[in-house]
């Protein structure tokens, strides 16, 4: 019989029993609090969808607690799929590349240090990056890269300058470039660990068969540790989608359209960090806790799209 | 020998209370003062505490979070404090709502000025560039997009003022500051007031939003051609260069303790609540507001007042934080009440009451017969 079978068929003592029920109990209560924080927050968000109708809060372009009180959701929505999407484009190949290289290449002591120092970037509190962002990222960025493009596109090209913005540093660029480098430990530690359990026969194999070492990081240790990947690039985009702090403090929020590239933006942790703490009209407080609860149905959205593609890639292995 | 550890740690503890049991005694004399609201006046309030704490010989203490002013209103409203801090004066159907759960007033009792001063960075100009209600409103709005406008111009003559571009940076938090700023634009430009309007927070037509002060403050001074706005405290604080304006009556006023203080002196509602941005005080600092204390007038009616010890002590620490506290105020770059608001104020404490009993008459004239306390 199989293993699982085996161990049921061990004789169950009442201190197995209890310790059974403590831990379904505490697994209930992990299931209750994520479902009670999901009704909560619909609960405090119900106002807001039935002032605006479902499909006007998400898609409405206008958010204005000041004269008209209309509250829509989309210009949050497009800053968060932007900053965060963006941040995993920009972030995935240097993060596989750097776990590859420590996990291949290195020579040992390298390894170790690059490591360390990957995590560490996690380690570093987010308001902090927030603060570097601020005095040293920022200012770099409008000098080197906003101000000269924007300048020759105004010698050479005006009609872009819409398209540009305002190049004053603090925007969606500057955000998701930010965001980029605090998802990279994440995508790095996890393609590690995959990378590091391809069995050793694979790789021999694919060296009988006269691979180079790149054909054989290419054939065989990289398509089997897609699993990996693929979690630590979800575990980024989660990380991304609810960074608040960091982004906050970097991407100019403006809370209206048109978004462009080098100017202001806005995303849902931003929004709601600033202006929770003052909100005092009850629309105003139903709408930032309406378009909270998207942000939670849309992580969860992610991570059950994320165990979809796992299950297939483990299937395609098997 | 384990079990000779345990027990002694065990019995420690027990035996240490025992002889707690006197100071439980004094405690009973001591007194918590609970409040929350806007950060703006959280570092007076804070010094009125220490203060007050060292004045009644440690038995009363005034604790204080400052949570912003939404928050501390909301607060109010659900009781769970026995005063406010705001820098925006309770609406009418807040007001409504009050007198019907509670069959009082909730009092909106000035204890401080705040004031809003343009920052900008423009390389090579200092301190006191003038701007008029006209131009602010036409930056804000982007119409004015270059420091070389010629409206910019006309005001300050002597001033080398270059093609730099104008980028605006605002609060992206709610925040009373904003409050202040964009009530003094909806009264000088009706523009501004029907596209945009005042609040604590608003739909800026145009530039970049910073977190708090500290974050205007870090875009304006990275950003050359930035212009922002922030409270006088905070602008002398970091050495930021700060407009001068000019109000309703044409005068150019450098903003300080006494254009604001001078904001102040006009006729004043019983109530208080206005808003005299845009001050017809001829030599009034045109952005200047108050900041208030929220106190219910029915006090056995509010829910965090246990005690009409408690009541009487909340209502000596506000007589003396508009008389004596008031000191405390220019130093930490806070302007002083003038002396007609303070005649509003203690107009409203007294008509405070504990069970019908006008405890706040009582606290008064406690206050004019001691005279100062030493």
């Amino acid at each position: 019989m199989s293993d699982r079978d085996f161990i049921r068929a061990i004789p169950v003592r009442s201190g197995d029993k209890l310790f059974v029920r403590i831990l379904e109990l505490l697994a209930a209560v992990i299931i209750l609090l994520t479902v009670g924080l999901a009704i909560i927050t619909l609960h405090g968000g119900i106002e807001a969808f039935r002032e605006f109708g479902l499909t006007g809060f998400i898609g409405g372009k206008i958010w204005d607690p000041g004269v008209s009180k209309q509250f829509g959701a989309l210009p949050f929505l497009v800053g968060t799929a932007v900053t965060s999407l963006g941040a995993l484009i920009i972030a995935f190949f240097p993060a596989v590349a750097t776990a590859v290289f420590i996990s291949e290449y290195a020579p040992e002591w390298l390894a170790k240090l690059v490591d360390n120092l990957v995590n560490l970037i996690a380690a570093v509190p987010s308001v902090v990056i927030g603060l570097w962002g601020i005095f040293v990222f920022v200012p770099w960025m409008r000098e080197a890269v906003y101000q000269p493009v924007f300048n020759w596109a105004m010698e050479h090209y005006p009609s872009l300058l819409p398209l540009l913005g305002n190049p004053v540093g603090y925007g969606l660029t500057s955000a998701t470039i930010i965001l980029a480098l605090m998802i990279i430990p994440f995508i790095v530690a996890l393609t590690k660990d995959a990378i590091d359990q391809v069995p050793v026969e694979q790789r021999e194999a694919a060296y009988a068969l006269g691979a180079t070492r790149w054909e054989v990081i290419r054939m065989a240790v990289l398509p089997y540790s897609k699993g990996g990947i693929l979690a630590g690039s979800i575990l980024g985009l989660g990380r991304a989608l609810g960074e608040t702090m960091a982004v906050a403090m970097l991407i100019g929020n403006k809370n209206t359209f048109p978004f462009s590239l080098f100017g202001p933006g806005a995303t849902i942790p931003s929004v709601i960090i600033s202006e929770f703490r003052e909100a005092v009209s009850s629309m105003h407080l139903s709408s930032l806790m309406a378009i909270g609860l998207l942000l939670f149905v849309i992580s969860m959205l992610v991570n059950m799209l994320a165990a979809w593609m796992g299950k297939k890639v483990r299937n395609e292995r098997a | 020998m384990k079990k000779l550890v345990f027990i002694t740690v065990g019995i420690m503890p027990m035996i240490a209370s025992c002889f707690q049991g006197n100071s439980a005694k004094d405690l009973d004399s001591k007194t918590t003062i609970i409040g929350a609201g806007a950060s703006f006046p959280a570092p007076l309030i804070t010094a009125m505490a220490d203060e007050y704490r060292t004045y009644t010989d440690k038995k009363v203490t005034v604790n204080y979070q400052s949570i912003g002013s939404g928050g501390g209103v909301r607060q109010f409203v659900e009781q769970t404090i026995m005063f406010a801090m705001s820098e925006a004066y309770l609406e009418d159907e807040v007001l409504e709502s009050i007198e019907t759960s509670t069959g009082g007033k909730a009092f909106n009792i000035p204890i401080t000025l705040a004031d809003v001063v343009p920052i900008y960075n423009i390389p090579g100009v200092d301190k006191g560039l003038v701007f008029n209600s006209d131009v602010l409103a036409g930056i804000f709005l982007g119409r004015i997009i270059r420091w070389d406008n010629p409206e910019i111009k006309e005001l300050n003559p002597g001033v080398d003022l270059g093609p730099l571009p104008i980028t605006v940076v605002h609060r992206s938090d709610g925040s009373g500051t904003t409050n202040l700023w964009t009530s003094y634009l909806s009264q000088v430009s009706d523009e501004w007031k029907d596209l945009v309007g005042s609040g604590t927070s608003v739909r800026w037509p145009v530039g970049v939003g910073g977190s708090g002060n500290e974050g205007v403050a870090g875009a304006v001074m990275n950003s050359p051609g930035a212009i922002g706005y922030t409270s006088l405290s905070y602008a002398l604080l970091n050495n930021m260069s700060y407009g001068y304006l000019v109000n309703s009556s044409g005068n150019v006023i450098e903003p300080g303790f006494e254009s604001t203080t001078e904001a102040a002196n006009i006729e004043i509602p019983e109530d208080t609540r206005v808003l005299f941005t845009n001050t017809s005080s001829p030599r009034g600092y045109p952005v200047a507001g108050f900041t208030w204390i929220l106190v219910h007038e029915n006090l056995d009616k509010n829910k965090a007042v246990k005690s009409r010890e408690e009541a009487v002590e909340l209502i000596r620490f506000l007589v003396w934080a508009i008389t004596e506290g008031q000191e405390l105020a220019e130093p930490l770059g806070y302007a002083r009440l003038p002396e007609t608001v303070v005649k509003r104020d203690i107009g409203m404490i007294a008509r405070i009451k504990w069970m019908g009993e006008d405890i706040g008459q009582q606290v008064l004239d406690e206050f004019e017969l001691l005279g100062n306390h030493s």
